[in-house]
Formats: C-alpha cells, sequence, structure tokens
C-alpha cells in the first residue's frame, strides 16, 4: 500500500476506459464516465490513457502518499490543496513522500480525475480495472473508497524521484473544447428508433439536470415529451450515449454504468465525443440537443481523437519544467 | 446460397455512432430469440476486425463496433453493408447454436418466495401444482441484462403469467426465482425488483472472481428442480 484513504469524498471510485467483451452476460463497461478527462489526466503522468485512476465526484476525498509521485487532476475544477499549497489542474504535479492531498469541492463541473503516475492498481477483473458498482466488483473491492483503505500504485520509473519537494508544471492543457463548464451547453445527438411527436421535440426546449442523476444516468427535466408511436417495447440492448423517454415523458441520457438492454423507447443517442461534456453536468444545470447525422458523429468522434493525440505528442514532447 | 433456415433479418438499424443493432422480430418468441443466438454465435466464429462484442437480446443483436479501425465518412455504413452481405451468404444454423443445460434446485415459496402463495391464489393452483408448473418447464436464457448475470428465460407456462408489483421491493434476496409477465427470471444479486418472487436457489448465479462469472450464458437450457430446507441450506453451505 503507498496511498491511504484518510477520507473518501462522496463517491471516489476506480476507473479505467471500461470493461468491454462481458456485455452479452449483463455486464456493463463502466470505466471513467469523462473518458477524455481520464485520458489527458493519464498522459500528463506519462501513463497509457486506459491506466486506472480516481474518479470523484462533485466533493473530493483526502489521501496520504506515503512515497513521492506524480500526479495530474483532469476533469472539474475541484479544491485541491497539499502541503498548504493549492493545486491546478491539467498539469503534472510531484508530490513528495508523506504528502497529503486534499481534494475539496468541484466548483465547475461534477467529476475530477486523479490519475498518479503508475496507475492504480488493483486486480483486473474481467479485462478491466473498473469498479462496477451494481455488481460490486472491480475496482477497490467492488466499492466506492472508504476512510481507512489502502491502495497500491503500479511500479514505473518516475522521472522525479528524486526531487523531495512538492512542484507544479509552469504549462497545462487546455480542456476546450472538448469539456464545457457553463451554465447552459448544447450535445450533438443521432437519432433513436423512437420518434417524438413533434419530430423535433428533443431538439426544441432546454432541459435542467436533475439531482437523481448519477454514474448510470443523467436524468432530465423538462416539458414532458411525447412519443409518435407508442408501441409495446420490449428490452433491447442500450449503450452510454443512448437517450431513453419512460412514461413520465423526462428523458435519461443512459452515461458509463448504461445497463445492457433496456425496455424504455429509444428517442436519441448523444455522440461518443459529446460524453464527456455530460459528464460534467451538475444538478440544475441545463443542455440542448442538437440534431447531427452519422457523417458529422464519426467527423466530431474523429476529431477528438486527433486532439488527443495531439495532446499526447505534446506533453511527451514537454519537459516537467518546460 | 443462403442456407434453409437463413434467418429472417428485418432490419439493421445504427445504436448511436459505435453499434448497429439487427433487429429479427418485435415480439417475445423464441424463434427470433433462437435466430439471435445462431446469427451471434455465427458472428462470433467469423470474428472480424472491428467486432469488439455483442449484445443478443429478445429479437435484436447489438453488434459493438471499433470505429477506429476503420475508415471513411461514415465508418459505421461500411459494417452495415457487409452485414448485409454476409448475412446473405453466411451459413447460419439455428439448430447448431453451442448451448449447455443447467439444473437450478430452487426452495418454492415460504420466506424463499414471498409471491408464493398469493401467485397461486392468483393463478388457481394448488401449491404442487405451481411447483410442477414452474420446474416442469424447459427454459432458454433468451438474454442476460438488468444486473450482471441476470437472465431472462422463456418458456413460462402461460398459466403462470403474472403482473409485476406495482412498487417494486426494496430488497430482493439473492438467488430469488421471480415472475414478471410472461417472464421468469433469477435475481443473483440482494437488491431492489418488482418481481413475483415464487422460490429462491442457492445456486450463485454471478460471481466476478470466478473463471466464467455468470453461471448461465445467452441461449443456454435451464430446467428447475424442486428441493427441500435441508436440501437449501446444504447446497447453500457449499456454494459459500
Amino acid at each position: 500500500m503507498n496511498l491511504d484513504v484518510l477520507a473518501p469524498g462522496l463517491l471516489t471510485t476506480v476507473q479505467d476506459a471500461g470493461r468491454d467483451g462481458a456485455r452479452a452476460l449483463g455486464i456493463g463497461l463502466a470505466g471513467a464516465v469523462d473518458g477524455y478527462s481520464l485520458a489527458v489526466a493519464n498522459r500528463l503522468v506519462g501513463n497509457p490513457t486506459t491506466a486506472a485512476a480516481l474518479e470523484i465526484t462533485l466533493s473530493g476525498p483526502r489521501l496520504r502518499f506515503r512515497r513521492a509521485a506524480t500526479i495530474a487532476i483532469c476533469g472539474a475544477d475541484i479544491d485541491a490543496r497539499s502541503d498548504e499549497l493549492t493545486l491546478p489542474g491539467w498539469r503534472p504535479i510531484h508530490l513528495r513522500a508523506r504528502s497529503t492531498l486534499t481534494l475539496g469541492a468541484c466548483r465547475r463541473g461534477a467529476r475530477a480525475y486523479l490519475a498518479i503516475a503508475g496507475g492504480i492498481d488493483v486486480p483486473r477483473v474481467m479485462g478491466s480495472r473498473s469498479t462496477d458498482l451494481r455488481g460490486g466488483f472491480g475496482g477497490h473491492a467492488g466499492r466506492a473508497l472508504r476512510a481507512g483503505d489502502g491502495l497500491s500504485v503500479g511500479a514505473r520509473n518516475a522521472p522525479h524521484a528524486g526531487a523531495n519537494a512538492l512542484s507544479i508544471a509552469p504549462w497545462w492543457i487546455d480542456p476546450e473544447p472538448d469539456l464545457a463548464f457553463a451554465d447552459s451547453i448544447a450535445v450533438r445527438v443521432l437519432p433513436g428508433r423512437d420518434a417524438t411527436a413533434p419530430a423535433d421535440a428533443l431538439h426544441a426546449q432546454e432541459f435542467v439536470v436533475a439531482a437523481s442523476s448519477d454514474r448510470q444516468g443523467l436524468r432530465l427535466h423538462g416539458p414532458p415529451l411525447h412519443l409518435a408511436d407508442r408501441r409495446e417495447c420490449i428490452s433491447e440492448p442500450v449503450v452510454p450515449g443512448t437517450v431513453q423517454l419512460p412514461p413520465d415523458g423526462q428523458p435519461i441520457v443512459l452515461l458509463a454504468d448504461a445497463q445492457t438492454v433496456g425496455g424504455y423507447p429509444r428517442i436519441g443517442h448523444v455522440i461518443t465525443a459529446d460524453l464527456p461534456r455530460l459528464a460534467q453536468r451538475r444538478s440544475g444545470q441545463r443542455l440542448r440537443f442538437i440534431p447531427v447525422d452519422h457523417v458529422q458523429a464519426a467527423r466530431a468522434n474523429a476529431q477528438q481523437r486527433a486532439r488527443l493525440a495531439r495532446i499526447a505528442l505534446a506533453i511527451s514532447a514537454r519537459p516537467f519544467h518546460g | 446460397m443462403p442456407s434453409a433456415n437463413a434467418p429472417a433479418v428485418a432490419s439493421i438499424e445504427s445504436l448511436g455512432d459505435g453499434a448497429l443493432l439487427l433487429r429479427l422480430g418485435e415480439t417475445i418468441d423464441a424463434t427470433s430469440n433462437r435466430r439471435v443466438h445462431a446469427i451471434a454465435a455465427a458472428l462470433q466464429a467469423q470474428k472480424p476486425d472491428w467486432l469488439i462484442e455483442l449484445t443478443p437480446a429478445y429479437a435484436s443483436l447489438a453488434v459493438h463496433v471499433d470505429v477506429t479501425a476503420l475508415h471513411g465518412d461514415d465508418p459505421l455504413a461500411s459494417v452495415r453493408d457487409w452485414l448485409t452481405q454476409w448475412l446473405a451468404h453466411a451459413r447460419i444454423d439455428t439448430a447448431s447454436a453451442i448451448a449447455q443445460s443447467i439444473e437450478i434446485p430452487v426452495l418454492y415459496g415460504g420466506d424463499a418466495g414471498p409471491d408464493f402463495d398469493a401467485l397461486a391464489v392468483h393463478a388457481n393452483l394448488r401449491a404442487t401444482e405451481l411447483i410442477d408448473l414452474h420446474a416442469g418447464g424447459d427454459y432458454t436464457v433468451a438474454m442476460l441484462g438488468f444486473a450482471p448475470g441476470f437472465p431472462y428465460l422463456l418458456g413460462l407456462d402461460p398459466r403462470l403469467h403474472a403482473p409485476r408489483h406495482p412498487t417494486p421491493r426494496a430488497r430482493v434476496a439473492a438467488g430469488s426465482v421471480g415472475i414478471g409477465g410472461a417472464q421468469t427470471g433469477i435475481y443473483p444479486f440482494a437488491g431492489p425488483g418488482g418481481w413475483q418472487l415464487i422460490g429462491r436457489t442457492p445456486l450463485r448465479l454471478f460471481a466476478a472472481s470466478r473463471d466464467s462469472p455468470s453461471l448461465l450464458r445467452p441461449g443456454d437450457r435451464v430446467r428447475f428442480v424442486a428441493i427441500d430446507a435441508a436440501r437449501f441450506a446444504a447446497l447453500d453451505e457449499h456454494s459459500r
């Protein structure tokens, strides 16, 4: 153990890029809700983009590092302190041995990602280190962190292992345009199987994020939507990004902990590139849906992957103090 | 030449920007479901480079695509074309799908099945008749979902069809055997659930630490065997 959990925060879980390959057994992906921020945080500390990190929800943990560590905090803008110093996000930070890292409230956004050089070393379960909260497996003991837990960090050649002082890189990565923290944002959506009446109802109004939202889904509130055809639905596969419409007319956008099959009508699918923006919505914030076609969606997704690749290149070319 | 029992895929739809959905029907029926599992097995054997995994459901099959392995303006469209061609030419035999047969011991009624008595009244059956009807069925795992390892079973006798509870129970015990509409299933974990509970199995439906985490796989055949409380206790001890 080289990381002690002194206080767990509201909902802090070990997550990586998610668990493929077991949906046929009813096992969803899990993984970081905001996969973009996880990838950048990992790159900043020299990890593969898919290494396991901590996903922090709204209010963060207090952690004690027994050994020196290089960390990065991405995603939500979170109050972070160590040695009485305020730590900024989106850049590598070197913590000396026996440091305490205190993560407070998310000031903007809902989920922060703490990557540590070497990655969080928990056993892989079915190919992934992600916590499956519903199944109670993966991550750390299949659950959110608690006070008193100890975590191991993977071994790696730490480039700053000699420096026994806190240091903060003077450069950072700009999260725009892949994340957006404004009170009202737009996300792009592909058509679903079920049409609303009128057909553009999903695009014609703003929705407010409900407090009951969680890793499984973003629950939205607005004037109730109606279906063009109230067919009897049998359960069919769903994916993160699927916009479901339950009988109350209030849409739910499924996120990383989406179940594998669902019986509600599906009125759209948010494109992959905009899932990070959804992950950062807080209760009371608003969002709009903008219709796109498959060519536009594929282009937006490819552009986001290209930005991530450029960020990775830029980071690898950058000395820590450059 | 398409084989004699080539599956009738009604449509190939997109499911967001990373998956396609093959639709074989609109109802919960054994024929559509058999076709789902046969196509899944054939596609799995084919192993196209871009295939991540498959999610079989009652009458549809999601094909999850690694779009980064593909080129072009609309990577999913090229997979759709490939699937259309493949379905027209592949030999997919609905009779040959590999499935295991599993016996599931169940303690019916009492604390293990808190809705058993009410269901017997609802169905106008004696307790022994209810058990015989449920345990006498020949079931197929149509799909897994709702929770890891939760099987939706086809083959429930129509006399046992029963509506879900209007308000789900806050806590259903792990291993509970329930009836929801025309389906029967088993809760792998303790948690909320709205189905009518008629019994409980001591078997562990899901354990992430096992080599094969889910006891049941899509397409498997299932039979229930009634056991008494002593046998339940012995098996329960054994599966811990």
